[in-house]
């Protein structure tokens, strides 16, 4: 049996978990776990993707990410359902939860996967910040596995799943911690690493000032925001949106750099896009050798005529 | 206060990276190698201003081979007074987090800090793993860390999200960037690595659970298209239409 982590946000399921929950109904018989409030019908949706049924800790006191109190939760769960494979996503939970869960339950853990076990056992992930893949090779023993964003389409099919209330005994301890403040720096774009399009931006914009350039061509493509080191280091842009080897890795299906010249560090984080642009006036930039599509040119030219194209195949 | 730093032994970020022995190795040669970032730059960086301000002790623990002793006397350099190296080569996460937990066990660090990942295998999840052996709470992608009386303050950027949390020592701290700044050892500092303490500890586990087997490159990217910057609206046609990626 497959347990499947699926991690709400606001109340909704988060487009990674729609992918665990795919990816585990491939593996096998699948059923789930969700942890707090959720909106009314939304859990159900889950029988879409292949999940039979939603064990629901319905704890307003699991309002953050708690690693003990979420560990606590999924194990009872994995032994309730007679789980020997718990899928979680390779996000800031599932990396905080998963290494509790796999040496409480004495499982083996593959963090961070990006495809289903081939025929001979093999599962694959990235390595050295996107610079190579890695190949495990998974036997019958208990299993705990994050899947990475982006990673595995999740395909909506027909089906609802039924829920089963799940009541947990929480001591005190098993809340790491106290939750002071929370703070809404997404701007209103999808999380970076579940962004399907990524417009980015590095040291050629010349300054912060310039970047509604770069927010204007997201916001018209419904895309997130990112940046290179450089600008994230002067504080242009937040440390969250800092894509490269130090900072986070992403895999969206279209990246597109401005003014970044592809130091073999920012590559590492973004090589594995569907299709990269790159949008450089040094036409010696590394970049453009890691690049699908490219324009030698200057982006406060050159962004504004792609925008408007945008704007215009969206309203068409 | 008395802070143990986790760090790991990586290929230097510039690495062009290949493989060895039917690539199921890593090829080692010629390759540089550095403390993880996020280990050295955040954790011991911050965990040593720590120290600057409210006295204390930080140590400084590894798990490898002997040749890990250059990376762990760079760590000296920078100002950890003491080190453990867990003698042996990781190969797993559980494997570094057992022979961490074990170590510390007993030792009443207050703060137990890791980097938030290692930029070779990208597991992120050694200092979860150490929270769990230890039963201690554990607070992952810290930015900012502060001490408050018995507590830390920290923020954590996570998702389009800043969380300010308290947590009550003694705890695990996984560190990312915006913690501190990167330090450069000055020549008192390595002067006085070469005769800090490095004890030396076999490893608590030898098994591993989750080996990698083989590794493969990225393919090649075909040549780039390159379109006119005068006719740049050409390519919203081309994603569109050839890429069909919007």
């Amino acid at each position: 049996m497959i347990l499947v982590f699926a991690e709400l946000g606001n109340g909704k399921l988060r487009k990674t978990s729609l992918e665990a929950a795919a990816y585990g109904a491939q593996l096998g018989e699948c059923v789930a776990i969700a942890l707090g409030k959720a909106d009314a019908g939304e859990l159900e949706k889950l029988g879409a993707y292949g999940i039979k049924k939603v064990f629901h800790v319905n704890d307003e006191k699991l309002s953050a990410a708690y690693s003990r109190a979420y560990t606590k939760a999924i194990c009872a769960a994995a032994e309730q359902a007679g789980a020997d494979t718990i899928v979680l996503s390779h996000t800031s939970t599932g990396k905080t939860v998963a290494p509790r869960v796999a040496v409480r339950l004495q499982a083996a853990l593959y963090p961070g996967v990006m495809s289903l076990p081939d025929a001979s056992g093999k599962i694959r992930k990235s390595v050295f910040s996107g610079k190579a893949f890695a190949d495990f090779t998974i036997g019958s023993q208990r299993k705990v596995i994050t899947l990475n964003p982006n990673s595995y389409k999740a395909i909506a099919t027909e089906g609802t799943a039924s829920i089963e209330v799940l009541n947990i005994a929480f001591e005190d301890k098993d809340f790491d911690y106290q939750v002071l403040a929370t703070e809404d720096e997404s701007g209103g774009h999808v999380p970076l690493p579940e962004a399907d399009i990524v417009v980015s931006g590095g040291r050629g914009l010349k300054g912060p000032e310039n970047w509604g350039l770069v927010e204007d061509l997201a916001n018209a493509l419904g895309a997130a925001t990112a940046c290179s080191r450089p600008v994230a280091d002067v504080g242009w842009r937040p440390h969250h949106e800092h894509v490269g080897q130090t900072g986070i890795t992403i895999k969206p299906t279209l990246y597109i750099a401005v003014g970044i010249s592809g130091a073999i560090q920012h590559l590492a984080g973004v090589n594995q896009s569907k299709v990269i642009v790159v949008i450089n006036k040094d036409p010696e930039a590394p970049f453009f050798k890691a690049a699908d599509y490219g324009i030698v040119g200057d982006a406060f030219e050159v962004l504004p005529k792609i925008t408007e194209a945008v704007r215009k195949l969206k309203s068409s | 206060m008395k802070i143990l730093v986790c760090i790991s032994k990586v290929p230097d970020t510039t690495t062009k990276i290949t493989f060895t022995d039917n690539n199921t190795r890593f090829n080692e040669s010629g390759v540089q190698f550095i403390i993880n970032p996020y280990d050295e730059w955040y954790a011991l960086v911050r965990a040593l201003e720590l120290k600057e301000t409210l006295g204390g002790t930080v140590t400084v623990i590894n798990m490898g081979k002997a040749d890990n002793e250059q990376i762990i006397r760079k760590a000296l350099a920078l100002g950890a007074d003491d080190a453990i190296r867990i003698d042996g080569e990781p190969l797993d996460a559980f494997q570094v987090a057992s022979g961490i937990a074990a170590a510390a066990k007993g030792e009443n660090y207050d703060i137990i800090l890791t980097g938030k990942e290692t930029i070779d295998y990208n597991g992120g999840v050694t200092g979860g793993m150490i929270a769990e052996l230890l039963d201690l709470p554990y607070v992952s992608l810290a930015s900012k860390l502060d001490v408050d009386g018995t507590n830390l303050k920290i923020e954590r950027e996570i998702e389009g999200m800043k969380e300010t949390v308290l947590v009550a020592m003694p705890c695990v701290i996984s560190a990312q960037k915006g913690m501190a700044e990167a330090r450069i050892p000055n020549m008192r500092g390595i002067l006085a690595s070469k005769t800090k303490p490095v004890k030396i500890i076999p490893a608590a586990v030898n098994e591993t659970q989750s080996k990698m087997t083989a590794f493969i490159l990225p393919p090649e990217k075909g040549n780039v298209k390159l379109i006119p910057a005068e006719e740049a609206e050409k390519l919203v046609d081309l994603l569109h239409n050839e890429a069909k990626v919007i």
